[in-house]
């Protein structure tokens, strides 16, 4: 390890700040990238799906009427 | 049975030419706003940046073109918008004649209408700039090449946003970074020659970008005048 | 030589290979970024000129390596749509983009912040720092003219038209860009030359770079799955599928 605790760790031989600010939104970009991606394929999946089962529910109410006549 | 009217690609390129002119001078505001424009925002720097003279001379170079860059993509709105309202795109795409003569026929009639009053009145503006007199020629010759280059790259962008209703902050978001290498190469000519160091290499690499933009570009145009058209 | 590629042209067969080759991207890159991270951060040893501000290296270098790998990849695809017809590769572009401008953002922040106690302030005009925030712009053009248009379709030929022509000025801006940098270096020395890599740093380097590199993978195949679904939302594979998967 090159580093005696978890202070001199996190001060980065005195860059502390520079070093964390760049990793921190790197992680947080990063992170936000997976969850939007992940959240978009979600979305994508249950629009489809309703769409599905609106258009069953339109396809039954037509053949509904078509019976009724 | 009879051919009918066929074009040689001459006439076809002179039909397309005088025919966006005539058109331009019938709508004498479109060629004139974006001159405007450029003398307007010349103007403004100085009220911004303050009189002094060695300030505004060091920087004329940069101001000039920027402003030619913007007064530009102002423009480039217009070079396809009215034909694509009324049709009369779609007719020359689906034309049997080489989509390359006519673009090339609509873009030079852009640069004739917006580069060339740029080219004429930049002088007057860069002499309230107080650009040093050996820059004169330079900043010439840099935006007689120059702007050619920003009608067929414009073009480009132009073609590609001509369907769409917010079209213009796309156009520029697109454009601009495309025009950073002429922007860099023309400034830096402007600036040489007022140190009285030769320019010619950057006008070459000015002009080589000239001739890859006239031979490449029209395709790319094309492709995007038939995605907007579709 | 080249049939084995043609069943991929095919949507479905694409999107269910993305799908089994997720799992694995996503371990892959979760186990290197783990170990490259850990090495890079605590044990790898401080540069002899920039300390530990050198461990911004590790982020940096394989982020703007990335942003300017996946734009070629982006191009490619948007080439190899033009050229063949695949309406895949207008998916392929639509989700490598967004990926691609994160990291450049990436590259960019982290090398401002790298920046700031190496140069001593946070933005250089630097010909690499500026070029890379040129291609931030040219990833935002993608992106936006792919939002611009309703129909997919446009969108994706359009957006294909500007990857390929950005990819085409990309080098003459960096080479512009260079050249204006050099014109202007002036009195301001670059401090930052490329570090004589010892082996003890080249290889936590290796280790985060191929950790990026399979994270880009993993995130592009997922949002490559989102396009797909997008542009074939109609067709009857695509709705087998979310039935099955309802269930």
């Amino acid at each position: 390890m090159q580093f005696d605790s978890i202070t001199a760790f996190l001060d980065m031989g005195g860059y502390g700040f520079f070093v964390w600010l760049s990793f921190g939104f790197g992680f947080i970009a990063l992170l936000i990238l997976v969850l939007q991606s992940k959240s978009a394929l979600k979305r994508a999946k249950s629009d489809i799906a309703k769409r599905i089962v609106t258009e069953q529910k339109q396809k039954l109410a037509a053949q509904q009427q078509n019976n009724h006549r | 049975m009879e051919q009918g009217n066929v074009l040689s690609y001459f006439n076809l390129f002179k039909l397309v030419l005088s025919r966006d002119l005539k058109i331009a001078l019938r709508h004498r505001d479109d060629v004139l706003n974006p001159l405007l424009f450029f003398i307007i925002i010349i103007t403004l720097f100085p009220l911004g940046i303050g009189p002094e003279p060695q300030t505004l001379a060091k920087i004329a170079p940069g101001i000039i073109w920027v402003s030619a860059l913007l007064a530009t993509l102002l423009s480039l709105d217009r070079m396809f918008k009215s034909d694509y309202q009324d049709g009369a795109l779609e007719q020359l795409l689906l034309s049997p004649y080489p989509s390359f003569i006519w673009v090339l026929a609509k873009v030079i009639a852009h640069w004739i209408l917006t580069g060339i009053p740029l080219i004429i009145i930049a002088p007057v503006l860069a002499a309230m700039l107080n650009l040093p007199a050996e820059s004169f020629l330079a900043t010439f010759w840099t935006l007689l090449l120059g702007t050619p280059v920003l009608s067929f790259i414009g073009a480009i962008g132009a073609a590609l946003t001509v369907g769409l209703k917010k079209g213009g902050v796309l156009l520029s978001l697109i454009i601009l970074p495309l025009y950073i290498p002429v922007l860099i190469f023309a400034t830096s000519a402007i600036d040489a020659a007022s140190y009285g160091l030769p320019y010619g290499g950057q006008l070459a690499i000015i002009g080589a970008l000239l001739v890859g933009a006239l031979t490449l570009t029209p395709f790319a145009i094309t492709s995007a005048l038939k995605v907007s058209t579709n | 030589m080249w049939k084995w590629l043609h069943p991929y042209a095919n949507p479905e067969t694409t999107y269910h290979l993305s799908d089994r080759v997720i799992p694995w991207f996503g371990w892959l890159s979760g186990s290197l970024l783990t170990i490259g991270l850990v090495w890079a951060l605590l044990f790898a040893p401080a540069d002899y000129q920039q300390g530990d501000s050198f461990r911004i290296f590790y982020l940096h270098v394989p982020a703007a390596s990335l942003s300017m790998g996946i734009y070629l990849g982006m191009a490619i695809a948007a080439l190899c749509g033009m050229v063949w017809q695949l309406k895949l590769s207008d998916a392929a572009v639509a989700a490598l983009a967004p990926v691609g401008a994160v990291f450049t953002a990436i590259a960019l922040f982290t090398g401002a912040a790298w920046g700031k106690p190496m140069w001593g302030t946070w933005w250089v005009w630097d010909a690499r720092l500026t070029s890379e925030l040129v291609l931030l712009f040219l990833y935002l053009g993608v992106i936006a003219i792919n939002n611009a248009f309703e129909d997919k379709q446009m969108a994706g030929k359009a957006a294909s038209i500007i990857a390929l022509v950005g990819v085409i000025n990309l080098p003459i801006i960096k080479y512009s860009v260079e050249w204006w940098n050099t014109l202007h270096q002036g009195a301001t020395v670059s401090k930052l030359g490329k570090p004589a890599m010892s082996l003890e740093m080249f290889w936590p380097f290796v280790v985060c770079f191929l950790g990026f590199a399979f994270f880009v993978a993993t995130v592009t195949c997922i949002r490559f799955k989102t396009e797909i679904l997008l542009r074939n939302s109609s067709r009857p594979w695509v709705k087998n599928l979310m039935l099955e998967q309802a269930e």
